[in-house]
């Protein structure tokens, strides 16, 4: 009777592996007679998106929706971590504000509202039920000292001139209509009317991989650890020899185990967040004298930001928008239960090596201020807080878009130190007309190139203090 | 047998028009229960066919282009005419009811013709609308904006209302004074909390909201945010369906202390 068992299990594993062998043998399944090989990328692959969170996926969706013919570009992401457990985009707060200085950065952002505000348009699926992104419209409230207002009026003139909804609020202002602000030390305020607020980026990022898996691009659970490249030694008109690189094989390593499949490819994005940086270096970038456009490197590196998350009775109301203060501590509210998130931009970094957060930070640090800015925050209680990796760019804190010089088929699509979410949409579509076309066409984002690190060109938001 | 039959009825559904076979084709979020069977052939048959995927992708987009279509812009009447013959056209097209000052209600017929006599008038400003039911969305209520005095706006049962549309009612801050969200399927309690803009409104109804977590509590936010506004809808005692015998001992037990 117990060997009758055992049979009818080891019978009924059998069968499913039948199964899966036969379904492997017909046409559309990845055949290979010596092992099973379905957990591999394939061997050949036009576009490889090294990193599979927002910004990556955001690039594969625009790839497939702008190309000139259905099926023309095959199209690889790879990404580490499947459960997404230190990616940037599942651990931001989720923000989206247009109130930013450097233009590109507003008209980026205000795509992206427009983009989030039609997602069951550009991501529908058939059969799939349409994406609730949680979008709170209530929009940001930045704070601003005497010292930061003449900044804070000029970047309000530049914002509504590319057509942000941002208004300028005087002390008095604010005290009528947010009673809860202490508004000592404020001389003037920016508030975003629309297109601002917060949502949810898990729901972005599971509503992109439905899409852009229905357009037909292949996911793999992979680490890229290298890439073949074939050189081009040319002069320059002056006489300067270059060397050209051009990636030819990504190599894509397996989870716990020595496998790899080297994918064959044509161009290769680096979406790879708080990680793009050591990708970069993969590839050869910055290996070369310094000062010389080989020995610049991709100056993006992780940094680690708190957030917490704690509960205050008497804090501020429904109304209450994301207000971030003059000291940079900001904080909005969560939910319908009195729950606040927030945090600081740490002076001192800690160290990127875990995801542990430091609670001495926000007694110290993060408190004060915001208890000396909204009274009712003196009796909060924390009830939990979470860190997670801002891809920072050491050179301007904006993002690099758009291919390398040297290396002519590796193009950037990171470094964007906190507003990676908030300009996905925008950032994948212009690195997809890169990449089909050869220039920006929509938004023109020729200051966020690479080459403006050799050649020393900062474009850095005008901080409001 | 059965399946040659109901693969003929669902080719009837296409070529016949009829919203709802289209609906179901479309594939936007078909009923559980009465479609199941359909629904797995439509499924079986996309998965397997790539012209019935492309098909049903087809259709789902010219469903959206209707939409679109419905919300267009009437800005070219407003150059000719004036904004308020310009938003009351926009909302009679769409099936809604419109009411100027010192006038009657004008609602277009079950043929969908309206009286077009307030053309005449081009400096009469609206002081009503009801969209009631009508296909209005962001984009059309840029054309519902163009009216600058407009007292009372009701959006009951409108299936493309959503939070990001209340966030985009605050140029209406100054007249507004009613507005009807009953009924809206996506209207949760993030686009109500964007309703602090309109703070000359004085009556707020918010019955019926599928979409709002907590009406109760919900409401009791609201009334807090606009203190002059009468809140109608969500009763505050909603959700607290348990042990409704504590409630007088709990306001008797601070008189016994």
């Amino acid at each position: 009777d117990r060997t009758a068992g055992r049979w009818r299990r080891d019978w009924d594993g059998k069968v499913s592996e039948i199964k899966k062998k036969i379904q492997s043998i017909l046409p559309g399944g990845a055949w290979n007679p010596l092992y099973d090989t379905s957990h591999l990328p394939p061997e050949h692959s036009d576009v490889v998106i090294v990193g599979g969170g927002v910004l990556g996926l955001s690039v594969a969706y625009w790839l497939k929706k702008l190309e000139k013919r259905r099926g023309a570009i095959r199209v690889l992401v790879v990404e580490r971590d499947h459960t997404y457990s230190q990616a940037s985009t599942v651990l931001s707060i989720g923000g989206i504000h247009q109130q930013f200085s450097v233009p590109e950065n507003i008209q980026l952002s205000l795509f992206s509202a427009s983009f989030l505000r039609n997602i069951n348009e550009y991501l529908a699926v058939v059969d799939a039920p349409p994406l609730d992104l949680q979008f709170n419209p209530l929009g940001y409230l930045l704070l601003a000292s005497e010292k930061g207002a003449a900044t804070m009026e000029s970047n309000v003139r530049v914002q509504r001139q590319e057509g942000a909804k941002v208004c300028l609020m005087s002390p008095e202002q604010l005290r009528n209509k947010f009673p809860w602000i202490n508004t000592e030390g404020v001389a003037l305020a920016s508030y975003g009317m629309e297109n601002e607020g917060w949502f949810d980026p898990w729901c972005l990022l599971q509503g992109l991989r439905r899409k852009v898996q229905s357009m037909g691009v292949l996911f793999c659970q992979g680490e890229v650890t290298r890439f073949v490249s074939s050189s081009n030694h040319m002069k320059t008109t002056s006489g300067t020899e270059v060397t050209l690189k051009r990636i030819y094989e990504v190599h894509v390593k397996m989870d716990h185990s020595l496998e790899y499949q080297p994918v064959e490819c044509a161009i290769v994005i680096n979406a790879a967040g708080a990680w793009s940086g050591q990708v970069a270096e993969l590839a050869g970038i910055g290996k070369g004298p310094p000062g010389t456009l080989q020995g610049t490197r991709l100056p993006v590196e992780p940094r680690k930001r708190y957030v917490y998350l704690w509960h205050c009775p008497q804090g501020p109301g429904l109304e209450a928008p994301l207000v971030t203060d003059i000291s940079g501590a900001y904080f909005r509210r969560e939910g319908l239960g009195n729950n606040y998130l927030g945090g600081l931009s740490p002076e001192e970094e800690p160290d990127p090596g875990n995801l542990e957060v430091d609670y001495g930070f926000f007694q110290d640090k993060v408190w004060p201020p915001l208890a000396q800015r909204v009274p009712a925050f003196e009796t909060l209680k924390v009830r939990s807080a979470w860190a997670g990796y801002n891809d920072y760019n050491t050179f301007d804190q904006n993002g690099v878009v758009g291919p390398h010089p040297l290396v002519v088929n590796m193009y950037f699509a990171a470094g964007f130190s906190g507003h990676g979410l908030q300009q996905a949409p925008g950032v994948g579509r212009a690195v997809a007309e890169m990449v089909l076309e050869g220039h920006f066409q929509t938004i023109d984002l020729s200051p966020f190139l690479f080459s403006r690190f050799y050649l020393g060109e900062k474009i850095q938001e005008q901080v409001i203090i | 047998m059965a399946a040659p039959r109901t693969s003929l009825r669902l080719v009837a559904a296409i070529w016949s028009g009829s919203t709802r076979g289209i609906h179901g084709l479309g594939g936007a979020a078909a009923p559980e229960g009465s479609q199941k069977k359909g629904k797995t052939l439509l499924q079986f048959l996309s998965d397997h066919f790539y012209d019935v995927e492309f098909l049903r992708e087809y259709l789902l987009q010219r469903q959206m282009l209707k939409v679109h279509q419905e919300n267009r812009s009437f800005a070219y009447i407003a150059e000719k005419h004036g904004p308020y013959v310009a938003g009351a056209c926009f909302i009679l097209k769409q099936g809604g009811a419109v009411k100027f000052q010192n006038k009657e209600w004008i609602r277009p017929d079950e043929r969908g013709r309206f009286p077009l006599e307030f053309s005449e008038f081009p400096g009469v400003p609206v002081e009503a609308v009801d969209a009631s039911g009508c296909a209005i969305n962001y984009d059309g209520l840029d054309n519902v904006l163009l009216l600058k005095e407009l007292r009372s706006l009701s959006l009951r049962r409108c299936p493309n209302v959503d939070d990001w549309c209340l966030s985009h009612l605050h140029p209406l801050a100054n007249s507004l004074q009613e507005l009807s969200l009953a009924g809206c399927p996506h209207v949760s309690e993030r686009g109500l909390a964007c309703l602090h803009h309109l703070q000359n409104l004085r009556r707020l109804d918010i019955s019926d909201l599928p979409a709002v977590s907590n009406p109760g509590l919900t409401r009791i936010l609201v009334e807090e945010m606009l203190p002059n506004c009468e809140v109608v809808g969500a009763d505050w005692a909603q959700g607290l369906n348990s042990e409704p015998e504590e409630q007088p001992q709990d306001r008797a037990s601070p008189v016994h202390v």
